[in-house]
């Protein structure tokens, strides 16, 4: 039986997707994750026309913010070839694209090539519905309210709505913030 | 050994500078030229050549009224930039004499010659090649020698010939000023050597030390240096080839071979290249340019070459390109740093990985995080280019803050609790639970629009529906905003 931990990280040298109002928290789960296990930097390649501010204290529990790089690329276009180039230079852990349009089947399969090339991983934040089929997983992402808990929950649905070498799943998951890691909570806890 | 100081005066350096550039005109073409300047409302002449003041012109005369003199006036706007920087050529070029070369006011160069004038066959050989070489490049000069530098620069600009004795000049050769050099004729010392005769005292008392400081200057009682020019450091290479090349990989090796020797170059001065600049001559005069910004001062060749692969691919080549000339535009100090076992070794792959998303994007749009010493949300941090920042800082919060901030988006809401349904971004929400207020103040010491609407209470709000949102209500001027999403 396939648990959480086999799924998360995802499959290495390969671009995965994610999409839904959670998707920032997986990204910096992810980063920090492959971040503290290759010692290395990852970097977040955005529109510069995004006005939405990326909160280093935001995020610091999951991601040390010295690790991070933020690249404003003018474009799509512009995203997508910073990207590739990140990913084939292999000098970075993770390479997060942070998109607003689809991925097409060449640019997606391009980065799937790179990402392979260069050894490192790459993660497209798209809007839902608007994914490439060359990414490996696709993983859907929503906050859940926790009526149980007194303190602020960091609780969450992860399903995983595309996969190429698996099945689809799906988790509660629960950010540990002592641990650093994400734990998951089983359904029937959380009722 | 003894002081001995040629002084060379260019009395129609902007003139002549602009004739010469003007190819087809002939060095002794004898039409009138002025250079104009627009001075207190009118145009007035800055500089004329020979003929014009031939016809009864002057510096600082109206141009309309030279016009009315001499019909056939030939004009242009003045550049003193360019004059000074052709003076900084012209002394550069004196140091084929000797080293020692000083800039003199903004029309004249000063060479102290002291031991190299039997280079040239002794010293009247050497201001005879100097008179010739500037004449034929078609300028006027004046160029005389004397043991002081006070010396030298009178017998250029009233010495009759260059042999002159320097007393029997008259006051104004002192460099004095236009006021002291009145009172002086009035009182009828017209010559150097009368005031010579004078006792010193009378004329400390009556002019003060200045006139006395000149005199001994160009007598040689008192020393003055001259400043030699610095000598500004030139990273640069080229290369030109017998026969043209179009290949993009001919061009990198060229290139190859040019970084080589600039790199071995920035070696010595132990300095490292910030900016390239390679500059790509086609034979049909075309220049094509390839720039290259680097995220980290860098001079080693191997690794500096990739990156201008991108550039170089763009480049179109024509008919071919029979010259390249590489140069280091921006350089930084780039000491050798001791490698021991705390310092952590600077990961070189990544500066080059900035390098190259740089150029593609800018160099200032690769940024990083530092941390900021502030509680308002925005300012808690700050975003500097990661090419000119070393990561730093210690990352603490004391309070949860969200993952996203944006710019403050008002929802319908009364009352100092958070309401307990709201639409926000189209969508209706309750709210489950609800932490707060946190109270932020305005930094009133940095002017803020944002702020205006003074202190904020803050509410970490988890709604049924999933989304935890950071609400904020501002008291002073009752209105609910959502300011970021936490997980």
């Amino acid at each position: 039986m396939a648990t959480f931990e086999s799924h998360f990280p995802p499959m290495p040298s390969r671009t995965h997707e994610a999409c839904g109002p959670s998707a920032h928290v997986f990204a910096y789960a992810f980063a920090g994750q492959v971040s503290r296990a290759k010692g290395n930097s990852v970097l977040w390649v955005r529109e510069a026309w995004n006005s939405v501010q990326l909160n280093p204290l935001g995020f610091e529990t999951y991601l040390d913010p010295q690790q991070l790089l933020v690249a404003q690329a003018p474009s799509h276009i512009d995203v997508l070839a910073s990207a590739e180039e990140a990913l084939r230079s292999g000098r970075v852990a993770l390479v997060v694209m942070e998109l607003s349009q689809s991925v097409g089947l060449t640019e997606g399969r391009r980065l799937q090539l790179a990402a392979q090339q260069g050894g490192s991983m790459g993660l497209c934040i798209l809007p839902e519905g608007m994914g490439s089929n060359a990414a490996q997983t696709r993983w859907r992402c929503t906050p859940v309210f926790d009526p149980q808990e007194q303190a602020d929950s960091t609780l969450q649905k992860w399903e995983i709505i595309k996969n190429k070498s698996g099945t689809l799943r799906e988790w509660h998951v629960k950010w540990d913030a002592q641990t650093r890691r994400i734990n998951v909570v089983s359904t029937t806890a959380q009722r | 050994m003894r002081k001995r100081v040629v002084s060379m005066w260019f009395p129609r350096l902007p003139s002549d500078r602009v004739l010469r550039a003007r190819a087809q005109v002939a060095a002794n073409d004898n039409r009138p030229f002025v250079l104009t300047r627009h001075e207190k409302n009118t145009d007035r002449i800055y500089c004329l050549n020979r003929a014009a003041e031939a016809q009864g012109l002057h510096r600082g005369m109206g141009v309309s009224d030279a016009r009315a003199y001499c019909p056939d006036l030939q004009s242009q706007p003045a550049d003193p930039r360019a004059d000074a920087r052709f003076l900084q050529m012209l002394a550069r070029w004196s140091k084929r004499y000797c080293p020692w070369v000083g800039l003199d006011g903004a029309d004249g160069v000063m060479l102290n010659i002291a031991g190299s004038a039997h280079l040239f066959g002794g010293e009247a050989a050497m201001l005879d090649d100097m008179r010739h070489r500037l004449a034929r490049g078609g300028l006027n000069v004046r160029i005389a020698a004397a043991d002081t530098r006070g010396a030298a620069w009178a017998l250029t600009r009233y010495g009759r010939s260059a042999q002159d004795d320097i007393r029997t000049l008259p006051v104004a050769a002192l460099r004095l000023e236009a006021k002291t050099d009145t009172a002086l004729q009035r009182l009828g010392l017209r010559k150097i050597s009368d005031l010579l005769d004078l006792p010193r005292a009378t004329i400390a008392r009556r002019f003060g030390p200045d006139v006395l400081l000149r005199l001994d200057q160009a007598m040689g009682a008192q020393d003055e240096v001259i400043t030699p020019l610095g000598e500004a450091q030139h990273y640069g290479a080229r290369i030109t080839l017998p026969e043209p090349i179009g290949l993009a990989a001919d061009v990198m090796a060229g290139t190859e071979r040019l970084l080589r020797r600039l790199c071995d170059k920035l070696k010595e001065q132990d300095m490292g290249a910030r900016r390239l600049q390679l500059t790509l001559r086609r034979v049909d005069q075309g220049a094509q340019q390839v720039e290259l910004r680097l995220a980290a001062p860098m001079r080693d060749a191997a690794r500096i070459l990739p990156l201008f692969e991108r550039g170089v691919s763009a480049v179109d080549a024509g008919f071919g390109i029979d010259q390249l000339r590489l140069e280091a535009t921006q350089v930084e100090p780039l000491l050798p740093v001791q490698i021991t076992t705390t310092t952590a070794a600077r990961p070189d792959g990544l500066d080059d990985l900035i390098t190259r998303l740089g150029n593609r994007i800018g160099l200032e749009n690769v940024q990083r995080f530092l941390p900021a010493d502030s509680h308002i949300p925005e300012r808690s941090f700050q975003i500097a280019p990661a090419a000119y920042s070393t990561a730093q800082g210690a990352w603490s919060r004391h309070r949860p803050r969200p993952l996203k901030l944006f710019p403050p988006e008002p929802i319908a809401g009364t009352g100092a609790r958070p309401p307990a349904r709201f639409r926000w971004r189209r969508m209706a929400l309750t709210t489950g639970r609800s932490t707060g207020p946190e109270r932020i103040a305005p930094e009133w010491w940095l002017p803020d629009e944002a702020w205006r609407s003074g202190v904020r209470d803050y509410w970490h709000v988890e709604t049924r529906e999933g989304r935890r949102l950071w609400l904020f209500y501002t008291p002073q001027s009752p209105a609910w905003f959502v300011h970021g999403e936490f997980a």
